[in-house]
């Protein structure tokens, strides 16, 4: 069966190996930088799956916290720029940074339902390349993690994990842009969120309930005030620890340079050694079903997370 | 912060009424329960909480709000926004007050920040995607410590994950131009959600 429906809807559609799905995707500038192996497991995972993922031509950045922070209407004009973009190719946005989640979702419900901005938006065309104002609002916007759990689905993905990671003992850390403001976000709980941990568990691993899932990491402080994410740091790595996690999954580019790279700052603060490896979901997802550890780009942290990893999985150079 | 204020001073309503028109949120509704200062994760590094900053403007007092690191370190994580029982928008509230910081010229309190956002803002501005790399030792040079994080640096790179090149992508020139007629735009109302959002109580 094959249900073609309009561009801002999900096109599924069922093959003989399963089910397959096409996006228009967003990378995001992290990807090609700080976090590489977020990118790359992304493309692992979704090869891995059979999801097609086209990258947005000549997208730019989604601005962020930093735009909205200081800026009025320029995070909407990054966002409307990019959901223009998008439009030419008539599939919903697939990205997997929290923050361009965020953003994107953000510009395109500002668009939908903020009269003021869209007449603002609007004097701009040449910021749209052809597309009308009133389109963006409706481009759907969407988050690995949702269309894993939502439309691929947590039974059709244990169904094809080859190395179970039963035995290992995962913290699923949300964040905050994944989730809030959940007016806008509408992803899961707010407060406690689920959906990463069910996939987590549907490779075999072991998800702990701990207090710090939706706790903010300090985010972009780190440029300018690191000995405040420090702090942070701290309190989130400790509490994964003393919930017996043996690693913290993350599903955003900036919480995972916080956590591991400023890991060293933490450990200088609190005066002990935290050791905790923290890993992308897609990394955990794409070497349960078989990718290898170079092709996740497991040997690019920090904390490095193979000793903790190949106890449990019998994982491939 | 002030001694003394006059509440029956009509000048204080002023800023109130400002922010209030900026942000599209209504502060006026906030009764000082706590919940975005006892959620906030950075309050322990505020000067003064958000729940005291709600009450401030209120009260209309401009330069304590204005000049508060509070405004700087709020790490735009929404929790207060989330969870306020009276539906104010915190954490925008919190972008309105940083532009109007910007625009009285008060960085003073945390220079640091304010630097690391505008830096990363004309990055974009520059070249559409943002260069990591460029960024920080940018915000480095400005800020007079052109070797932090070096170490840093060297152990990024040693791992592929800092690109000697920026991403390329077309239509640079004219987007450039579209920028300087955003904040042509920006000026002119020198306000973002007028009717902001609507859907919020419907």
């Amino acid at each position: 069966m094959s249900t073609h429906m309009k561009h801002n809807t999900v096109e599924v559609t069922n093959t003989m190996s399963g089910i397959n799905l096409k996006f228009a995707y967003y990378p995001g500038c992290s990807l090609s930088g700080t976090a590489v192996e977020y990118g790359m497991s992304t493309k692992a995972l979704c090869n891995l799956l059979e999801i097609e993922l086209e990258e947005i031509p000549d997208w730019i950045c989604c601005g962020a916290t930093p735009a909205h922070a200081i800026r009025t209407l320029f995070p909407i004009a990054l966002g409307a720029r990019n959901l223009a973009l998008a439009a030419k190719l008539k599939m919903p946005i697939l990205t997997v940074c929290a923050a361009c989640f965020n953003r994107l979702k953000f510009a395109a419900h500002e668009l939908k339902h903020n009269s003021a901005v869209r007449e603002k938006i609007s004097q701009l065309p040449e910021l749209l390349d052809g597309c009308k104002v009133e389109q963006l609002g409706d481009i759907n916007v969407l988050h690995l993690l949702s269309v894993l759990h939502d439309i691929y689905g947590v039974e059709r993905i244990k169904g094809m994990v080859k190395h179970s990671l039963s035995g290992l003992k995962v913290a699923c850390y949300y964040g905050c842009l994944l989730v809030r403001p959940p007016k806008v976000m509408q992803f899961d709980d707010p407060e406690n969120p689920q959906l990463m941990d069910r996939l987590i568990e549907a490779i075999g691993a072991e998800t702990v309930d701990w207090a710090y899932k939706v706790e903010c990491c300090g985010a972009s402080l780190a440029l300018s005030r690191s000995e405040l994410v420090a702090e942070r740091v701290h309190l989130i790595l400790s509490d994964a620890k003393a919930r017996g996690a043996q690693v913290i999954c993350v599903a955003c580019p900036l919480c995972h340079v916080n956590l591991d790279v400023y890991q060293v700052d933490a450990d200088a603060k609190a005066g002990q050694k935290h050791d905790m490896p923290i890993v992308y979901f897609t990394q955990l997802i794409a070497l349960a079903l078989g990718a290898s550890v170079g092709e996740v780009g497991l040997n690019k942290h920090m904390i490095n997370p193979i000793p903790v990893l190949s106890a449990v999985l019998k994982v491939t150079g | 912060m002030s001694d003394v204020v006059k509440l029956t001073d009509m000048r204080l309503k002023e800023f109130t009424a400002e922010v209030e028109r900026r942000s599209g949120q209504r502060i006026s509704q906030c009764y000082q329960c706590g919940k975005c200062s006892s959620g906030c994760p950075m309050a322990f590094a505020m000067d003064i909480d958000p729940a005291r900053i709600m009450r401030l403007i209120q009260l209309g007092l401009r330069d304590d709000v204005l000049k508060s690191n509070t405004i700087w370190i709020c790490a735009a994580c929404q929790t207060c926004t989330t969870r306020c029982p009276q539906e104010v928008e915190i954490a925008h509230v919190m972008d309105t007050l940083r532009i109007m910081a910007l625009e009285a010229g008060y960085t003073d309190s945390e220079r640091e920040t304010v630097e690391a956002l505008s830096q990363f803002v004309e990055n974009i501005e520059r070249r559409g995607r943002v260069f990591e790399p460029e960024l920080a030792l940018r915000l480095n040079i400005a800020l007079g410590r052109p070797f932090k994080d070096f170490g840093r640096g060297l152990q990024l790179f040693a791992r592929g994950k800092l690109p000697m090149l920026p991403e390329k992508i077309k239509g640079l020139k004219e987007l450039r131009s579209i920028w300087e007629k955003v904040k042509k735009l920006e000026r002119v109302e020198g306000e973002r959600h007028v009717n902001a959002h609507e859907t919020q109580h419907s």
